[in-house]
C-alpha cells in the first residue's frame, strides 16, 4: 500500500462504468425511402443520384439514374416530375428542382459521351414491338442483362411519341437520338419501318424466348359533331406527326383546338409558332380541372393562346363553331347551361385521346385481354398469354413517357427472372421517410433556383427549347437543396450530440455505430438527425 | 449572429459537421480526433444537457490550446456525475474546488502559471448557475474586477439540480422547483427582479462575455476559442436544458435549447469591454408558450384553465430582451 493519506482506492477511468445498462430504449440506424424515390414512375433512386451530384460527383449520379431510366435528357425535359410535388423540401420551402438537375445530368453525360456497357451474353433472344419510350426502355434493361434484343418499329424514326407527339420545342431532337443512340450502342438491333401485323409469326420467324409489346396508342380519337360545309378537321395525333415530318397539314389561319390535355396545349403552341393567326383551345372543364399540366399551361397562355374553358362544341357551320357554354357540377361533372356562343375557325383539332390497334395479337393461340382498349397485364407486366409481356400506353397506365419506362423496365425485370429461371426474390417494403421523422431546423433556407425561360419572343417565333438548362453552378446548388430523407448524409449530428459520446464515427462513406455499452438511449441522436435515419427502439429486457 | 456562418445550401452551418464542407471549418465536435474531454461513463441523467455542454466547450478550449488546459470545477452536477472517487470521466487537468470558489481556485491557478511563466497554459473555471450566480457570485466578481486571466463557464440548467432541484437566482418565475411548489396565490417561483449574470459580469467591463446554447454549436465553440485566445478575465453564460429538473423528456435537450432561444426568452449575444457586439438572430420566432409546454416545471400554467396572465408576464419578458437585444432579424445592430 503505497498511497496518500486516507487514500484507499486507484484513480480509475469512467470507462468501466458501463452506463448503456441504463438504456430502456435503443437508437438503430436505418435508411426509409424517401417520397421522392417512391413517386417516381421510372424508379429512380432520386436521393441516391442527388447525393453523389453533391458531391461533384456527376458521372456516378449519372449511372445511378441509369440504373432505372435510359433517359434522363429526355426525362428532364418532358418528365411531368410528379416527385417534386412530394417532395420534403417543399414542406420547408420549396421543393428541389430534381427534373432540372436531371437534365443537367443527361446533358453533362451527352456532352462527355458516357456509355453503357451490355450485360454477359445469356443466349437468349427477346422481340420487342415498338421503339417508344417503353420498347426502349425494355429493351436497354434487358440488353443490360445480356439478352439479344430486336427492337420492331413500324415508323421511319424511334422514340415513339417523344418524336411524333411531342413537340421539339419542348424536347430538341439531338437530346432524343444522343439516348436513343447510345441504346443501339448496347448492341440492341432496331429495325425501322417494320410494322408487326403477325405477332405469332414474328415470334416464331425470329425464334424469340420472350417479347415485350409496347406499341402506345396512334390513332387520334375523332368525335362525330354535327357538321354543315367545309372546315378542315384533324386529330392531334396526326397533326403533331405532320408537324414533326415538316409536311403542311391545312391552312392554319384562327385555328381552335378542342380538348383539355397536354396534347391539346401541344397543338395550340405548335400552331403558334407555325404561323396562325389565333389559336384557342375549347376545353370542356373548368381551368383547375383539366387534365393539362398547369406549367404548360401557363407557358402556352404566355405565348399567347386563349383558353375557353367550361365550353362544348355543339355544331359546326362553315367556318363558325357553336359552344355551349357549361358549368362545373360534383367533382369532374361539367352541366349544360343551355347558353351558346359563337367562335370562329379556319382550322379544327380535336385532342380528344388516342386508341390503340391490336390486331397483331389476333393470331395467337391463346387471347390477350383488351378491356376499355386497353391490354390487360398482371403484376409482372405480362399479359394472359405467358412470355408475352405489354406496357406503357397501350396498358391501363398512368400514360405518360415515365410510366413507359417504369413499364418497360419491369417488364425487362421479369422477362430476365422467366429467362434465367430465377426465382422472386422478396424484398421486404421500407418504411416510408416521413417529414415527421426528420429534424428540419437544421436545412437552411435557400430558394428553388428557378430555371431561366426564355424569352417569350424567341420562342413563339421558333422552336428553340423553352425551358433553359442549369450552369453546373446552379445544378449544384440545387441539388444540395435536397435534405437525404430517411438517408445518413453523413452531418455528425448523432456524433455531436450525443451527451455520452457513444456514437462511434467509423469515417467518410462508413457512417456510424452506436456504442451500446455507453448509450443510455436518451433519444437525442435520432431527434436531431436531420433526415431521420435514427430510430428508437423499445430494449427488450 | 455573432459566429458568421458559412454560407451552405443544403444544410447551414447548424449541423455538426458536413461531408461537403471543408474540413477546416468542420465543428470540433465533428473531428475523430476530438479530445472528448468529459470521457463516457459518467453517471449524467439520459440526455444531460450539462454533459453534452461541457464536452461542447472543453473539447473546444483543448483544441485551440492545444491541449494546454487547466479547469476548476465548483460543486454540482458536473463535478458529481463526472468524479465520484475513485473514478473520472475528465481527460484534461481537473481540480475540485468548493461549491463557492471555483473563481477564486482558477485565479490562483492563473497566478501559479504566470509565476512559472507557463504562458501557453490556459485557465478554465466552471461551475453550475447555483455556484456561479449565487454563492460562488462574490469569487467571480474578484476574479472580473481584478481581470484575472481565466474563462469561467456557467452552465445554467436554471437550478440546484444535484441537490434535487432547488431554486437559485438563475430559476425564472412561475418555474415550480423543490422550494417553489405550485401552490397560493402565485405558484411556482416569484417574478423577482432577476438576476442575469451576463449584464452583470459586463458592468464591470471585462474583455469578453458572451452567452450561448448547446442547440447551436458552431456558435458555441466560436465563443470558446475566441475567449480562450483573450488575456483576462472572460465569462460564458451557456444556456443547458436539465432533462430531470425541467421535467422534460431526455430527447428534447436541445430542441428546448433552442426554443429558449427562438421564443427570445434566452438571448444569446457576444459583449466586449461592456458593450455587445454581436447577436444571434432569431431565425423563426415562436410564443414563449411552446416551450414552455413541453416542461412539466410550467405544467401548472396549463391543464385545465391555464394561467394566461402569468404566460403573457413570461411573454413580456421575452418581448423584452428581442427589443432590447435587437433579436428579430429585420432589426439592425
Ligand atoms: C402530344 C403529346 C405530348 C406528350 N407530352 C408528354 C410529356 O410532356 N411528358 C410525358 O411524360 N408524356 C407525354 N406524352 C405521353 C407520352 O408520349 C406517352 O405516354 C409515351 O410516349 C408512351 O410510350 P409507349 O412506348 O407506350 O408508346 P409510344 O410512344 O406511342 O410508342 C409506341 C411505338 O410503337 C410503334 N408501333 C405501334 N404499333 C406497331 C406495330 N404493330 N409494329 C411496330 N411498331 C409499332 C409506334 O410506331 C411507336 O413508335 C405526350 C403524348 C402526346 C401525344
Ligand atoms: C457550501 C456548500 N453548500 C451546499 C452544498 C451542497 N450543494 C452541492 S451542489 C449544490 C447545488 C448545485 O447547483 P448548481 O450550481 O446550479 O449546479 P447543478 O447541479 O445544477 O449543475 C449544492 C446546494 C455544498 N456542496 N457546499
Ligand atoms: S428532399 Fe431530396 S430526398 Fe427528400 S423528397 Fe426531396 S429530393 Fe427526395
Ligand atoms: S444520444 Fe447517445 S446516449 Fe442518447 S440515445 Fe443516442 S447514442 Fe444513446
Ligand atoms: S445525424 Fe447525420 S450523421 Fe447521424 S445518422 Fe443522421 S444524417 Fe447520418
Ligand atoms: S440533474 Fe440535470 S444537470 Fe444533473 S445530471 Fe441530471 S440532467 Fe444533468
Ligand atoms: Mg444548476
Amino acid at each position: 500500500m503505497n498511497k496518500p493519506f486516507a487514500i484507499t482506492l486507484d484513480v480509475g477511468s469512467s470507462l468501466a462504468n458501463k452506463t448503456g445498462s441504463w438504456r430502456t430504449q435503443r437508437p438503430v440506424y436505418l435508411n426509409r425511402k424517401p417520397p421522392c424515390n417512391h413517386q417516381c414512375p421510372a424508379g429512380e433512386n432520386i436521393q441516391h443520384w442527388l447525393y453523389l451530384a453533391e458531391e461533384h460527383q456527376y458521372e456516378a449520379a449519372w449511372r445511378v439514374i441509369m440504373e432505372d431510366n435510359p433517359f434522363p435528357a429526355v426525362m428532364g425535359r418532358v418528365c411531368y416530375h410528379s416527385c417534386e410535388k412530394v417532395c420534403n423540401r417543399g414542406q420547408v420551402d420549396l421543393p428541389v428542382g430534381i427534373n432540372s438537375v436531371e437534365r443537367f445530368l443527361g446533358d453533362q453525360a451527352i456532352k462527355h459521351d458516357w456509355q453503357v456497357t451490355p450485360g454477359a451474353p445469356t443466349g437468349k433472344k427477346v422481340l420487342v414491338v415498338g421503339a417508344g419510350p417503353s420498347g426502349l426502355s425494355a429493351a436497354y434493361h434487358l440488353a443490360r442483362s445480356g439478352h439479344a434484343v430486336t427492337v420492331l418499329e413500324a415508323n421511319d424514326k424511334a422514340g415513339g411519341m417523344l418524336r411524333y407527339g411531342i413537340p421539339k420545342y419542348r424536347l430538341p431532337r439531338e437530346k432524343l437520338n444522343a439516348e436513343i443512340a447510345r441504346i443501339k450502342k448496347l448492341g440492341v438491333d432496331i429495325q425501322l419501318r417494320t410494322r408487326v401485323t403477325d405477332l405469332s409469326a414474328t415470334l416464331a420467324a425470329g425464334h424469340y424466348d420472350a417479347c415485350y409489346v409496347a406499341l402506345g396508342l396512334q390513332q387520334g380519337r375523332l368525335e362525330p359533331i354535327p357538321q354543315q360545309g367545309h372546315l378542315p378537321v384533324l386529330d392531334a395525333v396526326s397533326v403533331l406527326r405532320a408537324v414533326e415530318l415538316e409536311e403542311s397539314v391545312a391552312p392554319l389561319g384562327h385555328v381552335v383546338v378542342y380538348g383539355g390535355g397536354n396534347t391539346a396545349i401541344d397543338v395550340a403552341r405548335s400552331a403558334i409558332r407555325l404561323g396562325a393567326l389565333s389559336a384557342t383551345v375549347v376545353v370542356l372543364e373548368a381551368r383547375d380541372q383539366m387534365p393539362a399540366h398547369p406549367e404548360e399551361v401557363r407557358e402556352g397562355l404566355e405565348e399567347g393562346i386563349t383558353l375557353l374553358n367550361l365550353r362544348k362544341i355543339i355544331q359546326i357551320q362553315d367556318h363558325t363553331l357553336t359552344l355551349e357554354i357549361m358549368v362545373s357540377g360534383e367533382g369532374r361533372e361539367t352541366l349544360p347551361t343551355g347558353q351558346t356562343e359563337a367562335v370562329h375557325a379556319d382550322l379544327l383539332v380535336q385532342a380528344l385521346g388516342q386508341a390503340g390497334d391490336y390486331s397483331l395479337f389476333s393470331s395467337l393461340p391463346q387471347e390477350v385481354t383488351i378491356q376499355n382498349g386497353a391490354v390487360l397485364v398482371d403484376q409482372k407486366g405480362m399479359t394472359s398469354l405467358a412470355g408475352v409481356f405489354a406496357g406503357g400506353d397501350m396498358t391501363p397506365s398512368a400514360r405518360n413517357a415515365t410510366a413507359a419506362i417504369g413499364a418497360g423496365k419491369k417488364a425487362a425485370r421479369h422477362i430476365d427472372r422467366l429467362l434465367r429461371g430465377a426465382m422472386e426474390s422478396a424484398c421486404l417494403p421500407q418504411e416510408l421517410a416521413d417529414i415527421r421523422w426528420m429534424n428540419t431546423r437544421y436545412y437552411s433556407d435557400a430558394p428553388r433556383t428557378i430555371r431561366p425561360i426564355l424569352d417569350i419572343v424567341r420562342r413563339t417565333s421558333g422552336f428553340a427549347e423553352v425551358v433553359g438548362n442549369l450552369d453546373e453552378d446552379t445544378a449544384l446548388f440545387e441539388a444540395r437543396r435536397c435534405m437525404s430523407c430517411g438517408n445518413c448524409f453523413e452531418c455528425d449530428n448523432c456524433y455531436g450530440v450525443c451527451p455520452d459520446n457513444a456514437v462511434i464515427k467509423l469515417g467518410p462513406g462508413n457512417r456510424f455505430k452506436i456504442n451500446y455499452d455507453y448509450c443510455k438511449g436518451c433519444g437525442i441522436c435520432a431527434a436531431e438527425c436531420p433526415c431521420g435515419a435514427i430510430r428508437m427502439e423499445t430494449e427488450q429486457i | 449572429m455573432s459566429h458568421q456562418p458559412v454560407k451552405f445550401y443544403q444544410t447551414g452551418t447548424f449541423t455538426v459537421g458536413n461531408r461537403l464542407l471543408d474540413e477546416s471549418i468542420r465543428s470540433v465536435q465533428a473531428t475523430k480526433t476530438r479530445s472528448n474531454s468529459l470521457n463516457s461513463g459518467h453517471r449524467a441523467c439520459q440526455g444531460c444537457g450539462e454533459a453534452l455542454g461541457a464536452r461542447y466547450a472543453l473539447d473546444a478550449a483543448m483544441d485551440v490550446s492545444h491541449h494546454q488546459l487547466i479547469a476548476a470545477n465548483a460543486t454540482g452536477c458536473l463535478e458529481v456525475f463526472s468524479t465520484p472517487y475513485p473514478e473520472t470521466s475528465w481527460q484534461l487537468p481537473w481540480i475540485h474546488s468548493l461549491f463557492g470558489n471555483a473563481a477564486a481556485v482558477a485565479t490562483g491557478i492563473a497566478a501559479a502559471l504566470r509565476i512559472k511563466g507557463r504562458s501557453e497554459v490556459r485557465v478554465i473555471a466552471q461551475g453550475g448557475d447555483g455556484g456561479t450566480t449565487d454563492i460562488g457570485f462574490g469569487c467571480l466578481s474578484g476574479m472580473f474586477e481584478r481581470n484575472d486571466d481565466v474563462l469561467y463557464l456557467c452552465y445554467d440548467n436554471e437550478a440546484y439540480m444535484n441537490t434535487g432541484v432547488q431554486r437559485s437566482s438563475a430559476t425564472p418565475p412561475a418555474v415550480r422547483t423543490a422550494t417553489t411548489l405550485p401552490v397560493g396565490a402565485e405558484p411556482g417561483n416569484v417574478f423577482g427582479q432577476g438576476k442575469f449574470v451576463p449584464t452583470i459580469a459586463m458592468a464591470h467591463g471585462i474583455p469578453y462575455v458572451a452567452t450561448a446554447t448547446v442547440a447551436d454549436l458552431f456558435d458555441l465553440e466560436y465563443k470558446v476559442k475566441k475567449a480562450i485566445q483573450i488575456r483576462g478575465a472572460k465569462y460564458l453564460h451557456i444556456f443547458v436544458p436539465c432533462p430531470l429538473g425541467w421535467g422534460a423528456a431526455s430527447s428534447d435537450t436541445i430542441k428546448l435549447a433552442d426554443m429558449a432561444k427562438e421564443c427570445g426568452l434566452f438571448p444569446v449575444f457576444e459583449a466586449e469591454h461592456g458593450k455587445v457586439t454581436g447577436v444571434s438572430k432569431i431565425r423563426k420566432l415562436i410564443p414563449v408558450e411552446e416551450y414552455l409546454k413541453r416542461q412539466r416545471r410550467y405544467a401548472h400554467l396549463f391543464g385545465k384553465s391555464p394561467a394566461t396572465d402569468v404566460i403573457s408576464k413570461i411573454q413580456a419578458r421575452a418581448d423584452e430582451n428581442i427589443r432590447m437585444y435587437g433579436l428579430l432579424a429585420t432589426d439592425v445592430r
